[in-house]
């Protein structure tokens, strides 16, 4: 009679986590874009996989996520990486949303490492899984003191590394979480993302969550924020260059990873950004490595 | 209690005082570490705190220097940017400023005075930083000149404090200290845990920058002869109270108080 109560009840809530948990998380969130870069406390819960795998990213996602959103995760860059995958099947199964790998059509991107080659939109929201939220951790162990230095902007002690790192290296070394001031004010880590994603933070058209699941801290960059990575007056601030373009798609002017292809040194790059890569593969754009061109017809044509 | 006045000579110091303490009191529960502590430092000069362990030396240095509040009493810094104000009575920020801009803190062991994860370098040239200096070649040049100044090898200046030897770590320290030219230093047992060689080079060293900058230098110690070869004056603690304050050789020589006169008789003479 009643279909409701033949129907198997739901193992979980929409969105895994229970709706006092995500009105809690996104409280925290609401201030932490009312103050661009300022770290707020939240009760991080117990998540369905170890902390390090993304248990704040996570946590961000099923607070915001809704049956309208087209989510995309990614990992190192790559669409189809295992951590990648399993959080996007996750979501797919217990928050019912449509999935995809284009970076256009996503309105919710979950990232550990990359921010997408494709430029973000107004309307997308990238949510970081952030490992340890506090830049100034490696420098000072100490919470109440580092809580003191954001509180009143003592952050020359950031540049402390900075200086070791031109001390040792010639040059500011430091290739991933990259420290950076947000609208001038709040010294953030920008989760570890390459410096060479850094300059897409500064005005981006998207919001920018970051959780830290273990640490228990969110944070978060607003749409049309400054964010200006630290550097020294004769040390400017540089992203990375590659002398080789993509390997499989050609392109010049990506983040690419280093592939190692024997054991007689030979290597290619090839974008970390896998559908970006394949888009461009797509149009017709062939790296020095990409080979033959795919084609899957005579395949099914061998088939008995 | 105070058996002598404090001579200064004339035309050598500022009549204003860089730093008055005022009936400065400060109790764990029961326990009254400082009773009533009162004095002046001047510009320039260097003040020995003498006393055995345990009569609230460390507890007053950390009072003066802003790091624990006192429970009653005032402590007024002649600073830059406010004149002479109670540091209590700033906010957190601006003692914390004061601190940063015109104090130097030494201690007694280099490793709580220094980042032993980042290079000698680096912890030399962390008050410039935090003073925003944002020019690398600048504070580079500055650092190899002051491994220079504390007669440390300039090759060493990447090397990290652990690979330093007990005595050069503790001139690391008075180098982090002096770079951006303090008007007053703090000093807690600063030759402590030095073999005797090494304790008066160091103490050589640190009579000479001290003296060429002109800074004042409030210093801890309960070796005698450390507060003889720095301090102009001394002030002899004992049991949380100043038992006798004066000039250092005035104190030493005709020590007037019976446990000065047992602190002084007690030095081993060779």
């Amino acid at each position: 009679m009643n279909a409701q109560q033949n129907r198997k009840p739901e193992a979980y809530n929409y969105a895994y986590l229970d709706e006092q948990t995500k009105r809690m998380i996104r409280r925290a969130i609401l201030k932490a874009v009312a103050i661009p870069g300022y770290q707020v406390p939240f009760g991080s819960r117990e998540m369905p996989v170890p902390y390090g795998w993304g248990t704040g990213g996570i946590q961000v996602t099923a607070a915001i996520i809704g049956p309208d959103d087209v989510y995309k995760c990614i990992d190192q860059g790559a669409d189809d990486t295992t951590n990648a995958v399993s959080i996007r099947r996750f979501f797919a199964r217990v928050a019912d949303v449509a999935t995809t790998e284009r970076t256009q059509d996503a309105t919710i991107i979950q990232t550990r490492h990359r921010i997408p080659e494709a430029p973000l939109t107004q309307g997308q929201i990238m949510v970081y899984q952030v490992p340890q939220p506090e830049p100034l951790r490696f420098l000072e162990p100490r919470e109440t003191e580092t809580r003191a230095m954001h509180a009143y902007e003592e952050y020359g002690l950031q540049y402390l590394s900075l200086y070791e790192s031109v001390s040792a290296f010639g040059r500011i070394a430091g290739g991933a979480g990259y420290p950076v001031l947000v609208d001038e004010r709040y010294l953030m880590s920008p989760s570890p993302i390459p410096k060479f994603d850094n300059p897409k933070l500064h005005q981006s058209e998207a919001l920018h969550l970051f959780g830290a699941g273990r640490e228990k801290r969110i944070y978060a960059v607003p749409p049309h924020t400054d964010v200006r990575s630290l550097d020294f007056e004769d040390y400017p601030f540089e992203v990375q260059s590659w002398d080789e373009v993509c390997g499989l798609c050609g392109c010049g002017t990506s983040y690419k990873d280093e592939v190692i292809l024997d054991d007689e040194g030979n290597r290619m790059f090839v974008c970390s950004d896998s559908a970006y890569c394949g888009e461009r593969r797509a149009a017709g754009h062939a790296g020095p490595l990409a080979g033959h061109a795919l084609d899957s017809t005579p395949q099914e044509e061998t088939l008995p | 209690m105070n058996m002598v006045a404090p001579i200064t000579p004339a035309g050598t110091l500022k009549p204003a005082p860089l730093m008055q303490v005022r009936d400065l009191n400060k109790s764990f529960g029961p326990v009254r570490a400082c009773r009533d502590v009162s004095f002046d430092l001047r510009r320039g000069e260097i003040l020995g705190i003498v006393g055995e362990s345990g009569s609230g030396k460390t507890t007053l240095l950390r009072c003066i220097s802003g790091q624990t509040p006192p429970s009653s009493g005032e402590v007024l810094f002649d600073s830059q940017r406010h004149g002479l104000r109670d540091i209590f009575a700033l906010s957190e920020q601006e003692r914390r400023r004061i601190a940063r801009e015109e104090w130097g803190y030494v201690h007694q062991n280099p490793r709580d005075g220094l980042r032993m994860r980042v290079s000698g370098g680096a912890n030399v040239v962390e008050p410039l930083l935090m003073n925003n200096v944002r020019h690398y070649g600048r504070m580079r040049a500055q650092s190899l000149d002051w491994f220079a100044k504390v007669e440390l090898d300039g090759a060493r200046v990447d090397g990290k404090p652990r690979t330093f030897s007990g005595g050069m770590q503790q001139r690391l320290q008075i180098a982090r200290n002096l770079i951006h030219n303090p008007s007053l230093i703090f000093m807690d047992e600063p030759t402590g845990g030095l073999d005797v060689s090494v304790q008066a080079r160091l103490l050589d060293l640190m009579r000479v920058l001290v003296r060429e900058m002109g800074l004042a230098a409030i210093i801890v110690t309960h070796d005698i002869g450390v507060a003889r070869l720095l301090a102009d004056r001394l002030l002899v603690m004992k049991a949380g109270e100043v038992v006798e304050q004066g000039l250092t050789d005035q104190v030493l020589d005709d020590p007037q108080h019976g446990y000065t006169q047992l602190l002084v008789s007690s030095v081993l003479q060779i």
